[in-house]
């Protein structure tokens, strides 16, 4: 298998369901850390644990859950399938979801980071000029975070691309639909033989990890310096 | 256009009850740090509710029982002590944040051509203040707010941004709330000054009736107490400068101001000298003749003799020894020495 079409196939279905989960659960990440960081409202600390649950929970409770809630009779699952015949348990899609579901609380913390870090008289000032909320947000608060959004999608990508017990909870490990690296180490371990392809597998994960890590070293770099400017 | 603010609000450990009016021009809110002034200009841009009360811009309310205003839909310019000038935009995206009409002469104005493509990382404090200041300008606010404006600077760049403040007080048209503890600043901008202090104003009114009262001179520093009058350069002659003002003619040494500009001038009561009969060969350049028109007590003990120089009134500060050795009293004639100091473009 090592570098033949059956070993790319599982690296572009990680990367695949990494960058989808990251991109889908970037913005509502965001959402949910300024919800945290900037309003109280009644339920504020039973959202923070809602939110926090996957990263506290057995990745295979959460891969459970997931089944339960999304799968084809599960109560959202069920609606999304008669509705829009969509279907996430046992597909790439549901990979997706569950590596996104367990990435969520690390971006979540990450990009609150960004937001308790903004200087709320930034934005008063930004108002006092005439600007809506939306536009402040969009204009002076979301410029000024980016280093930590950026720092949540790297992060969130690095766990989307490892994430394991959940995807194989809910999706299992389907060669060319769920398969993702770590489900094919674990099953090309179980077999004697394979030690080159586990290998090459693990060298791909390190150079995808320290790739996106200096990807976003380097945008940060940017971002910092054009402030100095 | 006139802003009136009438509000009631618990701030921790502080009741703030502030009421006044402002007027087209410079209304000073002066006071102690901690008095309540920032939570007034606060309240006025909307950043901070209080709890009951009225500020109205002319016939539209921006707070009341029923209403209340976002800081975005209030038009009113602010500039903060700290400057708050957005980190990632340049100097002219900033400027044109709230408003683009007439960026040309706004930065003719302000000088801040040289700075338009810099980031704010770059810039000196008064640049920063100078750019905090056309940026809320440009947003063509209907109330112009001024947190401590020059409280954050050192003494050059105090003196840098002063005149782009008096110049902009002068031409924009509009109410400006401005607060400070500096006297020099009072006495270079305002035309209304409000007193406030723990969280209630204790004396408002034109600078000049405020600072002419002796009953005022205890909200001041020791030094600061003393009349204040408005004046305009009439002309220049043997290197002095001859003031016109409601007291008369006043001399300044050298060559001040341009003919025709106006500025203020400051008679410290404790710089003020009395002497029942006019003396020859004294130095102080002005000696006008007065009438006593009270006299009362100071809290340090000494005595105010409040006078009236023509259409004018000032003070003067002495020990209660002084007032009885010349037997001063009501009504009486006598001649007022002082050296005064000019405050306002020279």
């Amino acid at each position: 298998m090592t570098f033949g079409p059956a070993f790319w196939e599982v690296v572009s279905l990680s990367l695949q369901v990494a960058l989808v989960a990251t991109l889908c659960a970037l913005p509502i990440a965001i959402g949910a850390a300024w919800l945290l960081a900037r309003r109280s409202f009644w339920g504020h600390g039973m959202l923070n644990g809602i939110v926090h649950l996957p990263l506290v929970l057995p990745p295979v409770v959460t891969g459970y859950l997931l089944l339960v809630v999304f799968g084809r009779l599960g109560a959202v699952g069920a609606l999304l399938f008669d509705w829009f015949g969509i279907t996430l348990a046992f597909r790439w899609t549901g990979a997706a979801l569950a590596a996104g579901v367990m990435a969520f609380p690390l971006m979540v913390r990450a990009v609150r980071l960004g937001f308790d870090a903004v200087d709320a008289g930034l934005e008063a000032a930004a108002a006092t000029l005439g600007a809506s909320p939306t536009r402040v947000f969009l204009t002076v608060t979301l410029p000024l975070i980016a280093p930590s959004v950026l720092a949540a999608a790297v992060l969130g990508f690095a766990k989307a691309l490892g994430e394991f017990g959940a995807t194989i909870t809910f999706v299992a490990a389907i060669p060319g639909q769920t398969q993702t690296i770590p489900s094919a180490i674990y099953a090309l371990l179980q077999a004697p033989g394979h030690e080159g392809d586990v290998v090459a597998l693990v060298v791909v994960s390190i150079v995808l990890a320290m790739g996106a890590l200096l990807l976003s070293e380097w945008l940060n770099h940017r971002i910092t310096q054009r402030r100095l400017a | 256009m006139m802003l009136s603010v009438d509000i009631k609000a618990r701030l921790g450990d502080l009741d703030l009850t502030a009421a006044f009016e402002a007027p087209v021009g410079v209304t000073v809110l002066f006071g102690a740090s901690g008095a309540g002034k920032s939570s007034v200009v606060n309240a006025i841009a909307g950043l901070l509710r209080p709890d009951a009360g009225r500020i109205a811009l002319g016939e539209r309310v921006l707070f009341d029982g029923s209403t209340y205003l976002r800081p975005h839909r209030r038009n009113v310019g602010y500039v903060f002590q700290d400057a708050r000038l957005f980190p990632h935009m340049t100097v002219q995206q900033n400027l044109t944040y709230g408003g683009a009409d007439g960026l040309n002469d706004m930065v003719e104005l302000l000088g801040l051509r040289p700075l338009l493509s810099r980031r704010p990382a770059g810039l000196s404090g008064g640049e920063k203040q100078r750019v905090a200041l056309g940026r809320a300008l440009l947003s063509k606010p209907q109330v112009l707010l001024l947190d401590e404006p020059l409280a954050a600077l050192d003494g050059p760049r105090k003196a840098e941004v002063l005149p782009y403040l008096r110049d902009t007080a002068r031409s924009a048209g509009v109410p400006i709330v401005y607060v400070t503890h500096a006297m020099a600043e009072v006495v270079e901008l305002a035309d209304q000054i409000v007193i406030i202090e723990a969280g209630k104003v204790v004396r408002k009114g034109a600078l000049e009736d405020v600072m002419a009262d002796p009953a005022s001179a205890r909200h001041f520093a020791k030094r600061d107490g003393g009349a204040v009058l408005s004046c305009r350069v009439a002309r220049h002659e043997g290197g002095l400068t001859v003031l016109s003002s409601d007291a008369g003619d006043i001399l300044l040494p050298g060559t001040v101001g341009t003919i025709g500009t106006s500025l203020r001038l400051s008679i410290p009561a404790q710089d003020v000298m009395l002497t029942t009969q006019e003396i020859e060969g004294q130095s102080a350049l002005n000696m006008l003749a007065t009438t006593i028109t009270a006299i009362s007590p100071l809290p340090n003990d000494n005595l105010a003799v409040s006078l009236k120089a023509k259409d004018a009134a000032l003070w003067a500060e002495l020990t209660p020894t002084s007032v009885a050795k010349l037997g001063l009293q009501p009504g009486q004639a006598v001649h007022a020495i002082f050296k005064a100091t000019a405050i306002g473009p020279t």
